[in-house]
């Protein structure tokens, strides 16, 4: 028989280190590992950092402290902080994570983990849980450090909460779609490129009635304006549901996933 | 006796497949990958499959792991469709791609838990590093790691949870021949240990050192299957070669040869006898050179190898 010709080559027996027992680990340890390790990815990345964390925290104080740009009525950090949270969103749920996963499908680690034992779709929940623990970490840190330059929020957390959720998904869709349909390289150009058009014309530190009137109208249907507007709305001038502001992130949030579940390439 | 050659006689009764792959056929646009083949692998068994680049190797390896759904043909891995039944394969089998698979930030260490956690029961991942010698640099980053880590870390994921069924996609590529070493023993430890493995290579002594069965695949076919002893069987049991000068007239050196032997000048000057290659014919072929005025440099008698049996089949020599 074939199969005994070369036994000589191969140890006789072995040390039963290897002997098969498969299975997969239960669902919600393997979706809790996968959501750690991308958060430990990220935290340990410089470029991520400067995004996520240098960047809002330095716009936040530099211009609450330095009167450039005119907020309008009242403390410049009132009008700062709900921008700057939005932008946090932004970061992390949009530049961040495509630039992220952009690198992951360029280097073989999304094919790799879908042989694994994870499902897609517990990868994408992980990804989720990951970007919801950075963004918790930074609005905490953005949070205490807005306080500390005199910021006086008012509203309603669970109206904040909303748009903070739907600001997520609306910029998680937009993220992996660039992120599954661009060469890696094409993502972190594109990525950075939006990341800063958004930041001066998505009314995060410039009020967008800076703007003509004309640009004024389709800029307001950005989400990142969406968000910043709303999170004002809530948080500076005590509103409630911003219900306008909501509409334009969930059409934004349908859209994305819709086309990124659609076209995304996993290789 | 099963045959070496593929579409006589199939696989003795009673023994169960791992893999069954029959009139596989993937394109991609015009270029045809892989082009009706037909594979079987014992479960238990080590199977290399051998080929040149570009011959469908990986194609063939990626379909199994369902990474490719075929255009024609089934392919069945443990029973199963690779694509359909994903979720219920994926637990049992381990992967090695052909290279990346890892985070660039990640620790050799920490990537090695991580893939470690999704399994059930998984294999001491202390022990899987001091074994793959990967101690000294479990600390450093993916990217930062040499080739040959970066493969001996792959083969780690691959095997971690001590899967059933593994496929390595060319596990030694670029490996130096310590650490090829270190990676056949593992190889030959998970094939004592009842894995079943498969995997691809296109280095010649690899298929001959590790494997049960050979799958010689080009042009996306596989166009012999077999043990490595049955498969240099298939031709001239030895060979003779000798260098002389050009031009020889070898009429007179067959007439002298037994009737099965055959004789060919290879390239200017260099000659081949083939046949039952023994004390005999040895004497006869010098006895011939002498007449002739002959001094026979390089002669050398030489086991029929992978590579001309390689050669026979395909007129291509295989390092590519």
């Amino acid at each position: 028989m074939s199969t005994d010709t070369t036994a000589g080559t191969s140890p006789e027996t072995g040390t039963g280190t290897f002997a098969p027992r498969p299975g997969a680990a239960p669902l919600v340890r393997m979706i809790r590992a996968q959501a750690a390790l991308e958060t430990r990815m990220l935290l340990r990345n410089g470029e991520q950092l400067l995004l996520t964390v240098v960047i809002p925290t330095l716009l936040l104080v530099l211009f609450s402290a330095v009167d450039i740009i005119d907020t309008g009525e009242g403390e410049a950090v009132d009008f700062l902080a709900p921008g700057v949270l939005a932008l946090a969103v932004m970061s992390t749920a949009f530049t961040g994570q495509a630039i992220a996963t952009g690198f992951e499908r360029r280097y073989g680690v999304l094919k790799r983990l879908g042989a694994s034992p994870l499902p897609r779709w517990g990868l994408m929940t992980a990804k989720t849980c990951s970007v919801l623990v950075t963004e918790v970490l930074q609005i905490a840190l953005l949070t205490v450090i807005a306080f500390a330059l005199g910021w006086s929020p008012h509203g309603n957390p669970l109206s904040v909460l909303a748009l903070l959720v739907l600001g997520t998904a609306a910029f998680s869709g937009l993220g992996l779609l660039m992120a599954g349909t661009l060469k890696a390289e094409a993502t972190l150009a594109a990525a950075n490129l939006v990341f800063l058009l958004l930041l001066v014309g998505g009314g995060v530190i410039v009020p967008l009635d800076k703007f003509p009137a004309g640009a004024r109208s389709v800029l307001e249907l950005l989400p990142i304006s969406a968000l910043s507007d709303g999170l004002r709305d809530v948080l500076q001038h005590g509103a409630g549901l911003p219900w306008g502001d909501l509409g334009i992130l969930a059409a934004w949030a349908v859209l994305g996933l819709g086309a990124a579940a659609r076209f995304f390439r996993w290789e | 006796m099963r045959s070496a050659f593929p579409g006589d006689d199939p696989r003795p009764p009673g023994r169960e497949l791992a893999v069954e792959i029959h009139g596989l056929v993937k394109r991609y646009g015009p270029k045809t990958a892989v082009d009706g083949l037909d594979l079987s692998v014992a479960t238990g068994t080590l199977t290399a499959v051998l080929g040149p680049n570009g011959a469908g190797k990986t194609t063939t390896i990626e379909t199994c792991e369902g990474y490719r759904r075929p255009d024609a043909g089934t392919v069945r891995v443990l029973g199963l469709d690779p694509v359909a039944d994903s979720a219920a394969l994926r637990p049992r089998i381990g992967v090695m791609l052909q290279s990346g698979g890892v985070y660039p930030g990640a620790r050799a260490e920490e990537m090695l838990r991580h893939t470690a956690s999704l399994h059930a029961h998984p294999v001491d991942v202390d022990a899987l590093i001091d074994r793959l010698g990967l101690g000294s640099c479990g600390r450093t980053a993916y990217r930062r790691l040499s080739g040959g880590q970066q493969q001996r870390l792959a083969l780690a994921m691959a095997v971690v949870g001590r899967p059933e069924l593994v496929f390595l996609d060319e596990p030694t590529a670029g490996l130096d021949p310590q650490a090829r070493r270190a990676t056949w023993d593992l190889v030959r430890e998970l094939r004592a240990d009842g894995v079943t493995v498969v995997l691809t290579t296109h280095h010649m002594d690899e298929a001959e050192q590790l494997a049960d069965d050979v799958a010689i695949v080009d042009g996306g076919k596989v166009i012999a299957q077999g043990s490595p002893e049955e498969l240099c069987r298939g031709g001239a049991e030895n060979t003779l070669r000798f260098s002389g000068r050009p031009g020889l007239d070898l009429d007179s050196l067959l007439k002298a040869l037994p009737a099965d032997s055959a004789a060919a000048e290879l390239t200017s000057g260099t000659y081949r006898v083939t046949g039952k290659v023994d004390p005999q014919l040895l004497a006869t072929v010098t006895v011939w050179c002498a007449q002739n005025g002959v001094m026979p440099d390089r002669i050398a008698v030489e086991r029929h190898t992978l590579e001309d049996v390689f050669l026979e089949l395909t007129g291509k020599e295989l390092r590519a």
